[in-house]
Parts: C-alpha cells; sequence; structure tokens
C-alpha cells in the first residue's frame, strides 16, 4: 500500500497498456473483416476456440500436478454426462480440494 | 448482396445481418457468468493484493484493473512497476502486456462470422471488453445455435463489475487473505474452460486439430519462455483445420 493520489507517471503507464490490450483485443476482428471468409477458412476460425483453450490448459494442468488433472478430468466427465457447467465445475473443484487435503 | 453468380457466393455469404441483440439475451450472458465468480474473485482480488504488495497507490490499482482489463498480463506487468514510472518502463510494460494478450486476436478473430454484420461503433467497445471466460461463454452458446449477441455482452459487462469491485477487498487485505489453493479456486478458470469446452466439441472433425493445438501448445510452451504458446498451438489449431478441409458442399 502506497499514500498520495497516483504514483508519478502511471497514467502513461496505465494509459500505455490499455491501447495495446484494446489492440490485442480489436484486432483479429478487424483482419477478419478484411479476408473473405470462404469455407475453408471459417473451417479454420471454428477450430480456434477449441484450440486457444487446450494450448493453454493442458500445459498449465500438467505442471499443476495431479490435483489440476483430476480436476480437469473430473469436471469433463461431469459435463459430457450431464451438461450442467455449474456442477462440472464443482466436481472439479472438489477433486481439487479433496486431492490436496487427503494425497 | 444481390449478385447471385455462384462463383462470388461462398466469398459473399460472411456478410449476413447484424446479429440480435436483447436485453434477455445480455441477462441470460450475465447470469451464465454467476459459476466464474469465485474464480474471478480471487484472481482480481489477487490482482489488488500484489500491487497493494508492490507499493501502488489505490487508485493506481483501481484504474489498473478498471482501464488495462487484462488478467495474467497484467500481474506479469506489475513485476516492473517503479515509483516513479519513466516513460521507458511505462512503454516496457505495454509492450509486455501487447505480448502476453496478442493471442486474443485468435478470440477477436472467432466472433467474426457471427457479429461480422454489427455496426463498428458497437461491436468494438465490446470487443474492448473482451475476456476470456465471456469469450467462451458466447462461443458455446453460438455453437449450440444461438444467435442473440447480448449474451456475449452480458458475460463481458458481469465480468468486469466483478473484476473492479473485486480489486477493492484486495488491495486493502493483502496481508490478511487466506491461501486461495486451499479450495482449488486457483484452478477453477481452467476447469471452467474445460467445461464450456466439451459443448463446442462436433467430433471426428475437431480431434487432429485439438490435438495438433496441445501438443503446439506442449512444445513452445517448454522451448519459449513467456505466452507464446498460446497464441501459436491456436493458431495450429486452425491452419491444421485449414489445411484438413475438403469443399463437402459446392459453394452455393
Amino acid at each position: 500500500m502506497s499514500d498520495g493520489w497516483m504514483t508519478e507517471g502511471a497514467w502513461l503507464a496505465i494509459l500505455a497498456m490499455m491501447a495495446t490490450t484494446i489492440l490485442a483485443k480489436t484486432m483479429g476482428f478487424w483482419i477478419l473483416g478484411r479476408v473473405p471468409l470462404t469455407p475453408r477458412v471459417r473451417r479454420g476460425l471454428e477450430a480456434l476456440p477449441g484450440g486457444v483453450i487446450l494450448a493453454t490448459i493442458v500445459p498449465i494442468t500438467l505442471e499443476s500436478g495431479l490435483p489440476g488433472m483430476a480436476g480437469i478430468a473430473i469436471a469433463t466427465v461431469v459435463m459430457v454426462v450431464t451438461r450442467k457447467d455449474w456442477l462440472a465445475v464443482a466436481a472439479g473443484l472438489a477433486a481439487v480440494a479433496a486431492i490436496r487435503a487427503f494425497v | 448482396m444481390s449478385d447471385t453468380s455462384p462463383d462470388t457466393l461462398a466469398s459473399e455469404t460472411h456478410v449476413p445481418g447484424p446479429a440480435p441483440f436483447s436485453m434477455d439475451g445480455f441477462w441470460l450472458g450475465f447470469r451464465r457468468c454467476f459459476v466464474t465468480t469465485p474464480g474471478i474473485v480471487v484472481f482480481g482480488m489477487g490482482f489488488g493484493a500484489a500491487a497493494s504488495v508492490k507499493g501502488l497507490t489505490f487508485l493506481d490499482a483501481f484504474l489498473f484493473q478498471g482501464l488495462v482489463l487484462a488478467g495474467a498480463s497484467q500481474y506479469v506487468a506489475l513485476e516492473i512497476w517503479s515509483d516513479p514510472l519513466s516513460w521507458t518502463t511505462a512503454f516496457a510494460m505495454a509492450a509486455i502486456v501487447f505480448t502476453v494478450n496478442l493471442r486474443m486476436m485468435l478470440l477477436g478473430a472467432a466472433l467474426r462470422p457471427w457479429m461480422g454484420g454489427i455496426p463498428a461503433r458497437q461491436i468494438y467497445p465490446a470487443l474492448a471488453l473482451m475476456t476470456d471466460p465471456a469469450w467462451i461463454l458466447a462461443i458455446r452458446y453460438h455453437r449450440e445455435g444461438g444467435q442473440d449477441w447480448g449474451v456475449y455482452l452480458g458475460a463481458c459487462i458481469f465480468l468486469y463489475l466483478l473484476w473492479i469491485i473485486s480489486v477493492v477487498p484486495g488491495y486493502f487485505l493483502a496481508s490478511a487473505l487466506d491461501d486461495p489453493a486451499r479450495y482449488g479456486f486457483d484452478l477453477i478458470m481452467p476447469i471452467f474452460f474445460i467445461t464450456m469446452l466439451v459443448p463446442v466439441w462436433r467430433g471426428r472433425v475437431d480431434a487432429l486439430p485439438w490435438l495438433v493445438a496441445i501438443f503446439t501448445g506442449l512444445l513452445v510452451k517448454a522451448l519459449v519462455p513467456g505466452y507464446w504458446f498460446v497464441l501459436l498451438g491456436g493458431l495450429a489449431a486452425a491452419i491444421t483445420a485449414m489445411i484438413l478441409f475438403k469443399a463437402e458442399e459446392p459453394s452455393a
């Protein structure tokens, strides 16, 4: 914690970070507006959600060890069977907490 | 768009009317995000606590959270915060945030076929509010047949409010925070993402692109520091899907 209203230069840093973040969030959408959305391009775009999410969570989960892997596995199974996302998330978290507490 | 010659039709079908928007959709997206609350609160409070420890003023931390709105990249940039902040440091922080967030161009790109018809003055501010959970929640809704982009905006707004509220107790209670790992809250976001991905799966057509993404992600993470594994893994999936694509149906 620190006194005073704002750190000297904080405005500049925050606005610069805001600008580059907005650029990253909007540029893909903008670029795809200038590319013909052929069936082939659409197929590529449809693969993005799975690709982005799996490329993110698989390495992170493996690093987190057994609790993470069990949580992901159980959440997936519960979701496949019940299609209730809150139940799947709760089951995954319960698995993580249980393994951390008892193993 | 009255041109009906078959060879141009395929590339022009992507200019539909704007996706519909309703307040019912907005509140649906808003409500569907409730399940992420513990994860977002822990993540948002964590930033407040980290900022507090780093010596930011409350206003620094609050504006950082509310204006930058960029999850993990905020934590990374915070590492080089200094008092006072020089131009060079500010520039370096902006560059770090950009590289960590570059993957979000893929998220925006994936929304194009659904939201391409929405007027720029509406869709670009909405894209600026995009966060990963809102995006995947909207993608799932769309894959299940939904068209109302209010769902996307409602999810963005809920997550934004939760994000800027959670930084406040995090900042002031920094030293009193319990260990979130005890309840598994540190893993709630990966668990939420995989849960949302289940309905997005369409069967065999996704198998190879998704596998390629996993292996690319693992490989790049092992070899290259930073967050490039997300961007490159996602791109690898898209490229694989495009290579595998065979025009099953005639272009009309």
